[in-house]
């Protein structure tokens, strides 16, 4: 049997060599791909990125990869989200003006507001991820309960199902969803596992585990 | 409260991490990727890595060391030094940078800062500012390490460098740097409240305690220190970094200076910051 494959799903937003390099600390054979054909021929999807809802659903849409990913999302192949490729899961953003998502998860992607400029957006750093129901048969399964993440994000997701939401996170006075979990086949997360230390690599370890992917 | 970030910075020159006073004096202390990797296991936020003589030369040879980092070290790396152009940032973060640090090519060309913002996202481009009091109490912009005057006031200079789009801001006071003392709160404060990005304090940390009163009365979002982790390194962890390294390592043989700081590991400092009430990763 061939090795699987997972292809790193670049919408040409944002650095990916980090989870490029997270992918090969745990042994998954990945590559960063902007080619239909290879996605659609991968056992395992991750989309990451950082930057703009519109711009990266333009550049999906463009690339013609919205297709390839909703296509291999059917046939039930993991996919993986991380940060904006949580968000884009979603089916509509209100940043700038209203923008359709993939819709693989019924909610909707809104701005950090605050009364008090003290409170710095976007939000950078550490804070925990508390869970709202068992993490166990998740890529989540092995984490501390409340165990610090990376976060970088000024927008953040309100799923319409709360069932979807697998931990939530607390920025200060506002609770939100920090990860969610659908049909085992979806997982995707606000923070940056691969930047969230060995904890973070813990959960590409799981998730590349639970999937048969490595 | 927001949770703080502890990030150990290194300054690199050639193949090994440097410390100075005021940025300049330079002192050898080891290989780079050691200590980086003792920080990464000892629980620290975020690494800083800085070539420091980079700006001299126009150039940035940090790419092997960072690139070796990136493979194992999974927090995120803010890389900085002599980045002048889109294609110099490009490279580094294709070495595996997270961040990259702007100074002297952002104050010398601004527009550089929104056209790698939009490039790049802006949570990937921080601006390091760095900071001498002047005699009159105007505090000013400098470059190159505190050599160039730039003719900026520095709380202008971050209101511009937020209204550019950038991510974060370093704050680097060159009076206090590596001396021990304290950070200068009155400043750092100034500026933190003033704008909605993050600003990161950095020049002076000496004792826990100047740390702790940064975040709480300086209003820092984030804290990089050097000397107090460097020395409490080296002096647990001495003959391999002393005697591998080449250039000025009698400072290091001596231990010359370390009197002034009191010397702690991540896991002390973060101590320190919940026993006051800072809410911080552990």
């Amino acid at each position: 049997m061939s090795k699987k494959k997972v292809s790193i799903i670049d919408c040409q937003l944002g650095n990916l060599f980090s989870v490029k390099h997270a992918c090969d600390n745990v042994g998954l054979d990945s590559m960063i791909t902007s080619q239909p054909e290879e996605i659609e021929r991968s056992d395992g999807l991750i989309l990451p990125g950082v930057g703009a809802f519109g711009e990266a659903m333009n550049n999906l849409d463009n690339l013609g990869l919205t297709e390839s990913i909703l296509k291999q999302h059917e046939k039930g192949i993991p996919l993986f989200g991380i940060c904006l490729g949580l968000q884009l899961l979603f089916t509509k953003s209100e940043e700038f003006g209203e923008r359709n998502g993939l819709g693989l998860i019924e909610g909707t992607v809104k701005k950090f507001e605050f009364t008090t400029k003290k409170v710095k957006v976007p939000q950078i750093g550490w804070n925990k991820a508390i869970p709202v129901k068992s993490w166990e048969g998740t890529p989540m399964a092995t984490i501390r309960k409340e165990e610090y993440m990376y976060f970088v994000h000024s927008f953040y997701v309100e799923p319409a199902n709360t069932e979807d939401t697998l931990c939530e996170t607390v920025y200060e006075n506002k609770t939100y969803c920090s990860a969610v979990y659908k049909n085992s086949s979806i997982f995707a997360t606000q923070f940056h596992p691969e930047k969230s230390g060995e904890s973070g690599i813990e959960i590409y370890r799981s998730w590349a585990i639970q999937n048969d992917l490595i | 409260m927001k949770n703080i970030r502890i990030i150990p910075r290194l300054d690199i020159k050639g193949p090994n991490l440097v410390k100075g006073i005021h940025l300049e004096g330079l002192r050898v202390m080891g290989r780079p990727e050691e200590f980086a990797r003792h920080y990464y296991e000892s629980g620290a936020d975020e690494l800083i890595f800085m070539d420091v003589v980079a700006s001299l030369y126009e150039r940035n040879s940090l790419h092997e060391i960072i690139s070796r980092t990136a493979r194992e070290i999974f927090i995120p790396l803010t890389v900085g030094g002599g980045l002048r152009s889109i294609s110099d940032i490009r490279e580094v973060l294709r070495a595996g940078a997270d961040k990259v640090s702007l100074n002297t090519a952002a104050i010398n060309n601004p527009s550089l800062i929104r056209e790698a913002v939009l490039k790049f996202g802006s949570s990937t481009i921080v601006v390091a500012i760095e900071v001498i009091k002047n005699t009159d109490g105007r505090y000013l912009a400098y470059t190159d390490n505190g050599r160039e005057f730039t003719g900026k006031d520095a709380f202008e200079w971050a209101q511009d460098v937020e209204e550019l789009g950038a991510g974060e801001i370093v704050l680097t006071s060159v009076d206090k740097e590596g001396t021990g003392e304290g950070f200068d709160l009155g400043f750092v404060q100034k500026i933190s409240e003033n704008v909605g990005i993050p600003v990161i304090a950095h020049g002076g940390a000496g004792k826990s305690r100047h740390v702790s009163d940064v975040i709480l009365n300086g209003k820092a979002d984030a804290v990089t220190l050097a000397s107090m982790f460097h020395y409490h390194y080296v002096i647990n962890n001495a003959t391999d970094a002393a005697t591998n390294s080449e250039g000025n390592t009698e400072f290091l043989s001596q231990k010359r200076n370390f009197h002034i700081f009191e010397p702690c590991n991540i896991p002390e400092l973060k101590k320190h910051l919940i026993d006051v009430g800072i809410e911080c990763r552990n």
